[in-house]
């Protein structure tokens, strides 16, 4: 099986999709000849012709209501933003416009379209760059978000992503892009969209998680197995709808629970699982479910960066909380 | 430093082929309409006219829900929808209910759109078009989508989009005209100035002389016409549709008109923005007193064929609105199941919860 990076899998999942279905289309700012800034779209305009791989304007709001008309027109749209920072401009075209549209038009018209955007700390970007802003799409119905987490992970999902036929934002971590590698099929595979993932099986405390942070409750996991706690790993994988039936039966078989996110505390997916937990598991229950979380602050410039983010550490800190509760 | 703003401006004079007295002023530009089509235009302008009226009356006596009045501003909407076929996509603002009418949307759905029903919304099949936009611009950037879906498909359509001089103003008309430009996408962008975007009027959103001199920024082509002469109307929208399948680009066209009544029937008072003699003045302009003397004129019209047209309208609106009435409440059980094409779990959850309000 090959080994590829996140970023090759992303590439390859997208190529898989192009090949597969000639209404596939992709384009956004510098994706064309320039294979996109973090290169995802390396080679395919070469390959599929401009027609099918083109770069735009550069103006997010525009290219968030092309692709309704275009979704309009029949085609299945996989369109970039940059950075995620810079999806306030396409506010409106994601959740004002395309997340409304079934409903609008009485189940009658569909917006096969998959924003892939590029977000994440830990890579010394100018501001408005790192943010994780999936609470800003989870609030609103009608949109799935997607996180995938490791290559495999990734090119399933995109392909999922891209052959459902409602609206997906697919945020990409940066941090994951290239810092390692793993086993991808060259062949085409899908994963479920709106399940999670346990990375890891353990028994004393459940450990939800998404993108990067799902490695760091990984490291966190093998710590705490040397000090003898056995922590199950879940990846969220779709953080808009969540799998809380996957959460919850950890639960009740862990009985502790942290929630892991690299956002900011007030208002996150981490909130919400916490709740849901507490809604529907609370006599199983040992400890409180705990959060780890950044500061509710915005996000840190480069020089608090390292500090500002959560960490495997800081899951530790929180995983030793619960269980001496 | 050559001066270019006001040669540019120079250039965007109204076009009118018709003026106030029902005059051809312009022969040459006199569009290729028989009698038949003619009179179609004139009825379709009466019976929104008509509608209008009726609409307005049913939102007084509350059975109508979200309505924005449409007299005054027939030759902009209708003109520029008569220049259509079949396969073209409208893409409206919250105004341009009328033009789905006519481009195939059954008037009980249209009410039922006012009632807040999502059967209102759900075109029939090979009605191409989508349910009115409530944020102002949102649909221009997607009609330039829909223009340039029709272009790689190579299909013989255009889109058509309506906003208002308020909407020129926001950054998605920018972006989509830009966009449209840039990949020559098969769309018409109407602005219909009807001089307030509620309140403000239009000297307050731009320096710009006029809309359509905006099309000069995004290298499109742009007109400015009378949008109270729906011979102008048409024949502009039809020479932008033939440039726009014959990939020669996008237009924008600025229709120059004016509301009556007030922007929406949820409390806008006019009178607090504008004047009695503005009104006046513009009412003097109005498209159906123009174009009735114009066929009149020509032995096409008579105000007892315009009578049965106004009685036979009213019969229809009431047995439109009949059928609106006829139509079971949207239920929140409906709402659920239109949200994504498989329920994910939540859903499926709440779904239960609503089923079991429901059936109480």
């Amino acid at each position: 099986m090959a080994q590829m990076t996140m970023i090759q899998a992303i590439t390859n999942a997208m190529h898989t999709e192009l090949k597969n279905d000639e209404n596939v289309l992709i384009y956004g700012e510098d994706v064309g000849q320039n294979g996109g800034v973090f290169r995802a779209t390396e080679g395919l305009q070469d390959e599929f012709g401009e027609d099918r791989v083109f770069d735009t304007p550069l103006a997010e709001s525009g290219i968030g209501g092309m692709s309704i008309g275009l979704a309009l027109t029949g085609f299945r749209p996989v369109p970039e933003i940059q950075f995620f920072g810079f999806v306030y401009e396409t506010m409106d075209a994601i959740n004002g416009q395309m997340a409304r549209y079934r409903y609008r038009t009485g189940n009658t018209r569909s917006m096969p379209i998959t924003i892939r955007s590029p977000f994440g700390g830990g890579v010394h970007t100018p501001e408005l760059h790192a943010d994780s802003l999936e609470g800003l799409i989870a609030q609103q119905p009608g949109v799935r978000v997607v996180i995938p987490s490791t290559p495999y992970d990734a090119k399933g999902l995109l392909i999922s992503s891209i052959r459902d036929n409602d609206p997906v934002v697919f945020l990409e971590h940066m941090k994951l892009y290239r810092s390692f590698r793993g086993e991808v099929p060259e062949e085409e595979y899908t994963i479920e969209l709106d399940k999670a993932d346990i990375k890891r099986e353990g028994t004393d405390v459940t450990l939800v998680a998404y993108g990067a942070m799902v490695h760091s409750c990984l490291k966190a996991a093998e710590e705490l197995e040397e000090n003898g706690v056995s922590a199950e790993v879940i990846d969220l994988r779709t953080v808009s709808p969540v799998d809380y039936e996957t959460i919850l039966e950890s639960v009740k078989k862990t009985n502790r629970a942290v929630v892991v996110q690299e956002a900011q505390k007030q208002a996150g997916i981490a909130a919400s699982v916490a709740a849901e937990i507490q809604e529907k598991a609370i006599l199983h229950l040992e400890a409180p479910v705990l959060r780890v979380h950044a500061p509710d602050t915005v996000y840190a410039f480069t020089q608090a960066e390292e500090v500002w983010l959560p960490n495997y550490n800081s899951v530790v800190e929180k995983v030793n909380q619960v269980m001496n509760f | 430093m050559k001066r270019t703003l006001e040669n540019i401006e120079n250039q965007f004079e109204m076009f009118q082929i018709m003026n106030e007295e029902g005059e051809i002023v312009n022969e040459d530009a006199m569009p290729d309409l028989s009698d038949e089509d003619l009179k179609e235009i004139m009825k379709r302008m009466v019976y929104t006219r008509i509608l209008d009226q009726r609409s307005i009356a049913l939102n007084r006596q509350g059975r109508l829900g979200f309505y924005a009045p449409t007299a005054g501003q027939e030759a902009s909407q209708l003109g520029s929808q008569y220049a259509l076929e079949k396969a073209d996509f409208i893409l409206p603002g919250y105004r341009d209910v009328p033009q789905l009418i006519w481009h195939g949307l059954p008037l009980y759905q249209a009410f039922l759109f006012s009632r807040g029903h999502f059967k209102g919304n759900q075109m029939p099949e090979g009605v191409n078009a989508v349910s009115p936009q409530i944020i102002i611009g949102a649909q221009i950037t997607q009609a330039a989508g829909v223009g340039l879906g029709f272009k790689k498909r190579g299909q013989d359509a255009v889109a058509i989009t309506y906003t208002g001089d308020g909407g020129a103003s926001q950054g998605d008309f920018y972006e989509g005209i830009n966009f449209a430009g840039a990949f020559g996408a098969q769309a018409i962008f109407v602005v219909q100035n009807n001089r307030f975007a509620i309140s403000v009027p239009v000297e307050k959103q731009s320096a710009a002389q006029t809309i359509a001199q905006k099309a000069v920024a995004a290298g499109i082509e742009g007109i400015q016409v009378d949008g109270m002469d729906v011979l102008a109307v048409y024949a502009a929208t039809k020479e932008a549709r033939k440039r726009a399948v014959d990939g020669e680009g996008p237009t924008l066209i600025e229709t120059l008109t004016y509301r009556y009544g007030p922007h929406t029937m949820a409390g806008d008072d006019p009178t607090r923005y504008r004047t009695d003699d503005e009104d006046s003045e513009w009412e003097k302009k109005d498209p159906i007193v123009r174009f009735r003397k114009y066929l009149e004129g020509k032995d096409l019209w008579s105000e007892e064929e315009e009578n049965e047209l106004i009685e036979k309208t009213k019969e229809e609106i009431k047995a439109a609105v009949k059928e609106a009435d006829n139509t079971p409440k949207q239920k929140v059980t409906d709402l659920i199941s239109n949200m994504h094409e498989q329920l994910p779990p939540n859903l499926e959850e709440q779904m239960e919860e609503y089923k079991e309000k429901e059936s109480k």
